[in-house]
């Protein structure tokens, strides 16, 4: 933190340059109050690395695009204050893990999103909207279940944190097996089985080792471990005959 | 057989083996602290029936529960994927029970 009166401060940030081949360049960056690691990024790219690659939107933690990994832990950058992070007054950025690396700190989100789609991670509607609105109760045990995972923002944070995802490139990941298990509790879906089964599937949620990094990391205070391990409790389920109506 | 079989497979073989693995091993302390010849040991195992069904469980659990957990660290750590892989596990199962079985009868079968 800079010192009152005193000269203002400066971090020493290690941002890495180049795709999977690269290197770590070295910036010296003015050090301000309420200091975001994408105010960082941003002052780099428009004070001395104008050709940095980075990815953002909404720079307030609902777009989800602006995760990356400062110190060796993936954040979302917009929401994550230097003074909570830089150790020493230094940063060390780098890309997202577990996803290929296009250019500098951009990452190709096409794996996440195609692991999505594996899991089925899409709404089945069963009305048109010539019919009257279901009618859910907020309170009922598949809404709360579906509610406590809902909120996702598709930052790639969790799959980024995962071990298991690193290891096999088949596993689906915290975030879209947690989109499926708020889909297998929204009853308005018209396929839940069908989810059941490709989150099921190989690679799918019996993959998960319970690490609980997705859960330590996930920006939002989502639990993926728990969606997880309820797809893994109903697939038992459907398989002994007691799983979804 | 699906992801789920092997999931429910290797979680009921793992509740299996946890008192069977204990008590072998407790046994194990036992035996060595009293003094058990191997002679004294087999008079007690040879036609017991008791015996035949602990370890018998023992090496059938064992058979199902480490082949599937080998196969998930091999398809996390390696490429190697599909049905020779699962064509190895198959013939690592049938080894288990092969060597796990010549001992049983070993222990307990009647000279």
């Amino acid at each position: 933190m800079g010192e009152p009166g005193g000269a203002r401060e400066t971090l020493t940030v290690e941002v890495w340059r180049g795709g999977e081949a690269g290197r770590f360049e070295t910036y010296d960056v003015p050090q301000g109050a309420n200091q975001t690691v994408l105010d960082v990024v941003t002052w780099i790219q428009r004070h001395a690395e104008p050709a940095l690659a980075y990815r953002f939107a909404c720079r307030v933690g609902v777009c989800g695009s602006c995760a990356m990994t400062v110190n060796g832990r993936p954040r979302w950058t917009c929401r994550t204050h230097v003074s909570r992070v830089a150790r020493g007054r230094r940063l060390r950025i780098e890309p997202l893990r577990n996803l290929p690396r296009i250019k500098d700190l951009a990452v190709d989100m096409t794996p996440f999103f195609e692991k999505w789609q594996r899991a089925q991670g899409r709404f089945t509607p069963t009305r048109t909207r010539a019919e009257p609105m279901a009618v859910v109760r907020p309170e009922s045990a598949p809404r709360r279940a579906a509610d406590a995972g809902i909120e996702c923002i598709n930052c790639g944070v969790c799959h980024a944190a995962c071990d298991v995802v690193g290891w096999d490139p088949d596993y689906l990941g915290p975030a879209s097996l947690n989109r499926a298990w708020t889909l297998v509790n929204d009853v308005r879906d018209g396929d839940r089985h069908g989810v059941l089964k490709a989150a099921s599937a190989g690679g799918g949620c019996h993959s998960c080792h319970t690490h609980g990094s997705c859960v330590e990391h996930c920006p939002v205070g989502i639990n993926p471990t728990a969606g997880i391990a309820g797809l893994k409790r109903q697939s038992l389920l459907d398989l002994v005959g007691g799983g979804l109506p | 057989m699906t992801p789920v079989w092997l999931f429910l497979a290797q979680r009921l073989t793992a509740l299996i083996l946890a008192p069977l693995v204990i008590a072998h091993l407790a046994m194990i302390l036992i035996v060595a602290d009293g003094g058990l010849t191997a002679a004294e040991i087999l008079d007690r195992t040879r036609g017991s029936v008791g015996w035949g069904l602990f370890y018998g469980t023992f090496v059938l659990a064992a058979a199902i529960h480490g082949p599937i957990g080998l196969r998930n660290v091999i398809q996390e750590h390696t490429p190697w994927r599909g049905r020779s892989l699962d064509a190895a596990m198959l013939v690592l199962g049938g080894l288990l029970v092969t060597l796990g079985g010549r001992a049983v009868v070993a222990v307990v079968g009647q000279p």
